[in-house]
Formats: C-alpha cells, structure tokens, sequence
C-alpha cells in the first residue's frame, strides 16, 4: 500500500498526487512513468512522473474514465495498492544548447521534471503550455521557475496567445533559435505540433500513450511503430524521434477499448450511487 | 486424471482435472513394480525418488510421501498439474511399454493436496548465517531458489516487478489449469521461511544495479516474459494480441469478470490463436470460456504439436478447431481484424528434432482465409530483455538469455541465473531444476567464503 500524501485539484477536473514511493524516487528521471492500480480490482494504469521530492512522486490526471475518477475521489491519507516504477527510458537529457517543452492539456504536467534537468543540464529551455482555456491550464508558476521563459497559449484566447504551441514553435524554428524540443499531450496535438520541425535538424520528441498493461515488457500491448520497426513504448520508449511515428496506428490502438472504458464507469458510477461509498 | 464435463468447464474457470480419491491413489500405487533401476526417476529433471514416494502411497503413509517428494521438489501441487509428465518420469516408466504407465504425475499431485489440507510440516532450516541473498523474480525459479537459500539459513529477500507474485504460474497459466489459491499457497510456504517479498520492485529501475550487486549472492530468475511477434501485416490492427497480454489481462487482471474488474478484454466472437505450445493451447481454451468459436493455427501436423498431451485432449474435448499445416500469412481489415490469411503448408523431410519441416505449398488452393475478430499470437517468447541488459559483464547469449554454467554460474562471480531466462522458454520443473542448483552452488559459495 502506498499513502497519499497529498491531494489537490490543480485546474478543471486536474489533479496532481503525491504518493510515497521511495522506490520510485530513488532513480526516477524525466521522461519515465509509473503503473498504478488502486484496488484489488483495478486495472494497471500508466502515469507520467511529474516530479518527486524525497520518497514521494508526483503524478498528474484528469478525471475521465473509470481509474481516474475514482483515483480523484481518494482523499489525502489514504492509500492505492501498487505503484510500480520507475519505468521506460528516461529523456535524452544533455546539453543540445536551446530546448523547448511543450505540453498541451495535462501533458503539461510532464515538463517541470523535464525542463529542471534540461537546465541543470546546462539548456536554455522555453516553456510552451497550451490548452483550451485558462481553467484547464496547470503548474504556471511552477514551470515559470523551472524555465528560462514560459509562453502561454489558449485556443480561445482567454489567457497568453490566442492560438496553438505550434504557432509558437513555429516562429522559434523559423528564428533557427532550437537545437531540441520535447511535444507531450494528446497524440493528435503531437502529431500536427511536430509538423512545425519536419525537415529541420531540431531533435524532436514525443512522448507516447499507448494502452499499457504491465509496462514491463512483456505484453506487447503499447506496441507503436517507429521508422517502420514495431517498438514496445513501455521499454523502448515512451519518448520518439516525432517524425518517426505511425500516429494513426497509434490512434487507432488507443481507441480499441473505447466501449468498454464507457461501460466501466457507467458501472462504476452505478456501484456509486448504491453503495453510497467513494463519493 | 479425472476431468470435469467440458460443457460443465466451458462456463468457468475452475480447475478441469479434479484429481484422484484416496483409494483410487493407492489402487495407483500399487501398480509400480518398484524396479531395481527405476528408468522414472531418469526421466524427471530433478530425480525425485518417485517408487520411493509411490511406496509410501501403497502403505497408505501419505506424510512420509510428501516428505519424500519435498527433499528435491519443493513446489508438488504445482508440477503434478503442469509438468508434461508423458515427456518425462511417465514417458520411461517402464509399464509404460505393454500397457499404460503408473499415473507419476497425479500422483504427486494427490500427495501436495493432502499435505494442503492436513497441515504442511515447515522444512528444517539451518541457523542465521547473516549473508544476503537478492533473488529476482518470483516465478518457479525464483520461489525454488530463495527456500533454498532460505533453509541454509541466509536471509533472502526477492523482487517482483508485477503486484502478484508466481510469475507465468500467476500472469500466465489458466486458473483452470493452475488455481490461483494454490499457487498463492506454494509461495507461502516459501515466504514463511523469512523471506522478505518486494512487489511492484523493477530491479533495473526501482533496485539500482549496484544496490543488487551490493548483496552476498544474487540470483537472477527474470524468466521469458518478452511475447515474439510473426511479423505480417497487420499486425498492430485492435484485436492483435500477444498471448502474454491476452492471458495476463484474463489470468491476472481478471478480464473475464469485467466490469467488477476495471481490465477490458476483447470478447472476439471467432478467434484466431497461432502456434502449438502449452501457450496457445492456454489462450485457445481462455477464448471459448470467453464465448468464442476458436481456431488454433499450427504449422505442422497434429501429432506434432508440442503443447502436453493432456491439454490438447482438453482444447479438443472444448471445441477448440484445430487448423493444422497452415501458416498465417497476413491479417485482414484495419483498424479492427476482420480475418486471417494462411498458406497450407506441406511437410517435408524430417529435422533434427525427427520432425517434419513445413514448407509453403504453392499454387492454386494454397491460400485461404478465416473470418476471425481477434488474433492471438502464441508463437513464443524470449528471455526478459530489461535487466540482464543493465547489468555490466553479464555476458548474454545470441538470443539475449543469459549465459551460465551447469551450476547457474554468470560471467560474473557472485551472480547466478536460472529458469527462462538462462535456458530461453522450457517448463516449469526445468526451472526449477535449473534454480535448484543455482542455490547449491550459491549456498556452497557463501559457506566457503565464510570458512576463508
Ligand atoms: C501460458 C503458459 C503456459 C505454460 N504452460 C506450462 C506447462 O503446462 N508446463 C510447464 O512445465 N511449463 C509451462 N510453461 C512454461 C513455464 O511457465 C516457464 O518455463 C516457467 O514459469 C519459467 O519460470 P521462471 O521462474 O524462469 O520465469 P517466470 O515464471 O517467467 O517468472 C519470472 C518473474 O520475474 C519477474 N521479473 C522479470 N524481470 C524482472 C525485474 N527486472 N525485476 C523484478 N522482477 C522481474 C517477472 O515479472 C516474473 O514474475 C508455460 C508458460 C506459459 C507462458
Ligand atoms: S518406472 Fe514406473 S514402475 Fe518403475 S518405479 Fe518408476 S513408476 Fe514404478
């Protein structure tokens, strides 16, 4: 069992944890994730390290399906069953020169680790957050402090730049002003966003989320294709080379199980309502 | 071995061979003739004094048969169900010849399961010696090697990357093969002998290699957990599973009870499993238990599939629709399966191993193809790739098993390895066998540098 220390709602419906888990911290790097399950009868989820301090990691969600909703209904103090980690590959941290992190929706959540070892690793790193609007936004001032500069868009312009992190991008690409940029967020925002470094020799990663489920290796299930090769995301990745990446394939995976994630919680939310638990 | 009704069987999970009454067990034994050189004992990987436990039986002396299977099987309930004893002790026993061999393997589960429910004696273990041993894995190698390192009286402490421990015998296995309790009972066993059990722990990741190397003696049981792939188009289409992933989300995430259970499996309404082994056989039944037609897709003939005997009659007995000599050759629809396409095979002269090799036939006819919803690939796996990877100076092999002498010595001195990931996949008593001497030589290693 691992406690929660400590519980907020950072933006709509997002929610970061902090959860003990000394095994994690121990070597946790950027770019690797951990495997929750909450209860005996919970699925294995994938989540991306946000931060650790001391023996306690950070992870961040948005309250969606079944596992997130009811991960968001724990309180402080409480405990999940397993977190497993560190897993997957850590980011290609050196000195590139000039870097960008770009995250869009709860993706954002991914760049603080990233960009403070960016920086210590001796990188000029700017920050790009996108998202809907200003509430679904996350971690401003954190990433304020971790990057050298912080640039805010929102598709319908209700804070920083009206419009998309690629339009942001684009400029900086233009300017010959990036040696490497890290894109995290939906698959379809990581596709078209790296459109913007096609054909440039900007280092442009991506990082994947493919269906997982023991994130070990050894079910082949987040199987992605990469420059034509199948490649396991759970070990060989979750971050790409962007221009590589077989997006509709990935797309297409990700959305095998559709019905039955809309079933699990019309379950769930039926138990609920019986129950009168987990409110 | 008794089995239940397949119609019964076909709406659960429960356990298919129900194992012998008491008497019917001693009836048993008293078929053994007790040869002077028993050519069973040859056959079993870990020479189990088998007229001896057999014996025992025959005098109605139960407890003195388990004590005699425990001196060198410490997991009986687990390999009286899944050992393939026809290639093994029952394969040489010599009744075997004429008429049909002494009943060895439901035998030895008789025995486990009245040891289960009449009080299991704890093995004797000798005093503390303060050394440490790190084993990693918890599957069968990694079980037998921590109880014997545990009853020289070392302290051992074992990680398990999954939050469950038994490796293939808890993700892998069928409950109506191996029932979860029983396993879960075996590691127990081991457990209350002191060893201190890490779940959710990646060695590699969570134990950083030099906090493993730090200890006394490591013994490394990572298994072969990585699922092979054909390699035909289509392969990433929804609906393409490694059997790994399809087993574990029934066997250790539980699918099949979805959505009490949060995991989702596909339920194909015709299923296509390719490959021959215990593995596809496995995957083959879990889908008709699932509600599907099933098709199993082998490159040979029948006789020459290599899963056990036993579970072939079973796939049979359940409806499994055996398509031999036929090789899949690409998989139809996307994003969703639609259907598999195959190439008959024709079997040509012998190998090696005296089996036929297939070889595509050509021309008209040569191709047909199956209207399938879910594929399951069962065509193999290799040694897990992430530690041994990490690890500097293991040398490894071709295929990425790590190289050991006869006694699970590495290229490294105080390192040892055992199970699938030394030998590449094989059986669950050959792990056994193989971590069993591992531990010897570990124990032998310490007491020498302790005598030094
Ligand atoms: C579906 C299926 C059916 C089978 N049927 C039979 C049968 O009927 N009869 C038979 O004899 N054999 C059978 N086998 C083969 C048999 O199960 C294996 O040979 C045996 O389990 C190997 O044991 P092991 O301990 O070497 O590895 P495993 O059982 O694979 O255990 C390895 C364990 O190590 C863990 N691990 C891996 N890497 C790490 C790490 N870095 N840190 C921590 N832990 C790690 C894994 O999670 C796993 O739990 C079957 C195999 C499968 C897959
Ligand atoms: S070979 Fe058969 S008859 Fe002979 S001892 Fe072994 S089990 Fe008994």
């Amino acid at each position: 069992m691992y406690r929660i220390i400590k519980r907020n709602q950072i933006a709509d419906n997002i929610y970061e944890f902090w959860i003990n888990a000394p095994h994690v911290t121990k070597t946790g790097r950027a770019g690797q994730f951990v495997v929750i399950r909450i209860d005996e009868h919970g699925e294995r989820i994938p989540l991306t390290i946000s931060a650790t301090k001391g023996e306690d990691v950070r992870i961040v969600f948005m309250a969606v399906g079944k596992t997130t909703q009811q991960l968001a209904a724990l309180e402080e103090g409480e405990s999940i069953r397993d977190i497993a980690g560190p897993l997957g590959t850590p980011s290609e941290v050196k000195k590139w020169g000039r870097c960008a992190v770009i995250g869009g929706g709860v993706g954002i959540a991914c760049l603080p680790i990233l960009a403070r070892e960016l920086k210590a690793a001796g990188n000029e790193v700017t920050g790009i957050i996108g998202a809907r609007n200003e509430g679904l936004l996350l971690l401003e001032d954190e990433l304020r402090e971790a990057c050298d500069e912080l640039v805010i868009c929102t598709d319908d312009g209700s804070k920083g730049h009206h419009g998309y992190p690629a339009d942001i991008l684009k400029e900086m690409v233009a300017d010959k002003a990036l040696d490497a940029v890290w894109i995290i967020g939906p698959a379809i925002m990581m596709k078209i966003t790296s459109f913007a470094t096609l054909d440039t020799d900007v280092r442009t990663f991506v990082s994947l989320n493919p269906i997982m489920v023991d994130g070990t290796g050894m079910c082949g299930s987040c199987r992605v294709t990469i420059g034509g090769e199948t490649k396991f995301a759970c070990v060989d990745g979750p971050e790409f080379d962007a221009h590589q990446v077989d997006w509709d394939e990935l797309m297409n995976r990700q959305r095998t199980y559709t019905g039955q994630e809309k079933e699990s919680l019309e379950h769930y939310h039926e138990h609920k309502c019986e129950c009168g638990e987990h409110q | 071995m008794n089995r239940r009704l397949p119609e019964e069987r076909l709406q659960d999970f429960k356990e298919v061979a129900t194992g012998l009454p008491e008497q019917t067990a001693v009836l048993e034994a008293l078929r053994c003739m007790g040869c002077p050189r028993p050519l069973c004992v040859d056959g079993c990987p870990v020479s189990i004094d088998i007229p001896g436990f057999i014996n025992a039986i025959a005098d109605e002396d139960f407890r003195t048969a388990a004590r005699i299977i425990k001196q060198d099987n410490m997991l009986p309930a687990i390999c009286g169900r899944v050992c393939p004893q026809e290639a093994q002790c029952q394969g040489t026993c010599i009744l075997g010849k004429k008429d049909k061999p002494v009943r060895i393997g439901a035998l030895e589960r008789f025995v486990a399961d009245w040891e289960r429910e009449n009080g299991v004696e704890p093995p004797q273990t000798a005093p503390a010696t303060g050394k440490r041993v790190a084993v990693v894995g918890s599957g069968p190698a990694g079980i037998t090697a921590a109880s014997e390192c545990l009853r020289a009286g070392h302290q051992v402490t074992i990680f398990e990357s999954l939050h469950e421990a038994g490796g293939v015998l808890t993700y892998g296995i069928p409950a109506f093969r191996m029932p979860k309790d029983i396993v879960r009972f075996e590691i127990e066993q081991v457990l209350a002998l002191g060893a201190e059990l890490h779940l959710n722990h990646i060695v590699g990741r969570s134990v950083p290699v030099d906090e493993l190397l730090a200890y006394d003696a490591v013994f490394i049981g990572t298994g072969a957990g990585l699922p092979y792939f054909m390699s035909i188009e289509g392969e990433n289409f929804s609906g393409v599973y490694s059997a790994n992933e399809f087993l574990t989300r029934v066997n250790l995430m539980h699918a099949d009870r979805f959505p009490e259970f949060d995991t989702p499996v596909i339920r194909g309404s015709r299923v296509a499993v390719i490959g021959g082994g215990n593995v596809a056989m496995d995957s083959a039944r879990v889908a008709r238990r699932l509600g599907a037609q099933v098709y199993l897709i082998y490159r040979r003939r029948e006789e020459d599939l290599p899963a056990r005997q036993e579970e072939v009659e079973n796939a049979i007995q359940e409806g499994v629709e055996f398509v031999c000599c036929a090789n899949p050759t690409r998989i139809l629809g996307g994003p969703e399966v639609q259907g598999i396409e195959c190439t008959r095979m024709d079997m040509c002269e012998c190998d090696e191993s005296g089996r036929p090799v297939p070889r595509p036939c050509t021309g008209e006819g040569s191709t047909f193809t199956l209207d399938v919803d879910v594929v399951i690939e069962a065509i193999g796996q290799g040694p897990n790739p992430l530690l041994a990877g990490l690890i500097p100076g293991l040398k490894r092999g071709r295929r990425g098993n790590i190289e050991v002498d006869e006694d699970g010595r590495t290229s490294i001195p105080h390192v040892f390895a055992g199970g699938d990931i030394a030998t590449g996949a094989a059986t669950v008593i050959w792990a056994m066998g193989s971590a069993k001497k591992a531990a010897a030589a570990i124990n032998q290693m310490l007491a020498d540098t302790d005598s030094e």
